[in-house]
């Protein structure tokens, strides 16, 4: 299992209160 | 990034995940970073779903303790709601599944007070204050709940 990332903020944010679900927003400087 | 099946699964059942990375992305981090007040890494945001920030993790933490934040900041989010019995049960579930987390004392508290919320019944407060008699007793949660024995 992994975590699907998203980098367009501002659509999680919108999909996010479509869905009523909270946004875990990770600001990160982590080797990718 | 957070090789750990706990976490990726807590994450992935209880929030739309999103990043922002400092080096890849920087234009980014500095929108965001400036709308969310995060200038440094790591920092970890959890949205209500309108966006609004109602937890926030700086800097680095081993994965037990890091999970336990993830699930004490969603568990507050339950309880600024109102879900008393929903919050209850996952603060309760932090201190169940990872005891000796830094986080495990604060939900222990806030366990308590989810059930006195739910039940207006003060004895769950004298409940908790006698569970810290045993348990985090160093605590400083354990000196917040000693008035309510």
């Amino acid at each position: 299992m992994e975590i699907n990332f998203r980098h367009d903020v501002d659509n999680v944010l919108e999909q996010a209160k479509k869905q009523g679900k909270p946004v875990l927003l990770d600001f990160s400087a982590a080797p990718m | 990034m957070w090789p750990d099946e706990r976490v990726e699964r807590f994450v992935n059942e209880n929030f739309v995940p999103a990043r922002v990375h400092v080096k890849e992305d920087p234009e980014a981090f500095k929108k965001y970073g400036e709308k969310y007040n995060a200038h440094w890494t790591p920092t970890v945001l959890e949205l209500d779903p309108n966006g609004e920030e109602f937890y926030r993790l700086e800097g680095f933490l081993p994965v037990e303790d890091f999970l336990a934040q993830l699930m004490l900041g969603r568990a507050h989010m339950d309880f600024k709601q109102g879900k008393w019995d929903e919050a209850e049960k996952r603060f309760r579930e932090i201190y169940e599944k990872l005891p000796n987390a830094d986080a495990a004392p604060e939900a222990l508290y806030w366990a308590g007070v989810s059930r006195y919320k739910a039940k207006n019944d003060s004895a769950a407060l004298k409940e908790t204050a006698r569970a810290f008699k045993t348990r985090y007793k160093d605590s400083s949660w354990a000196k917040k709940a000693s008035i309510w024995s």
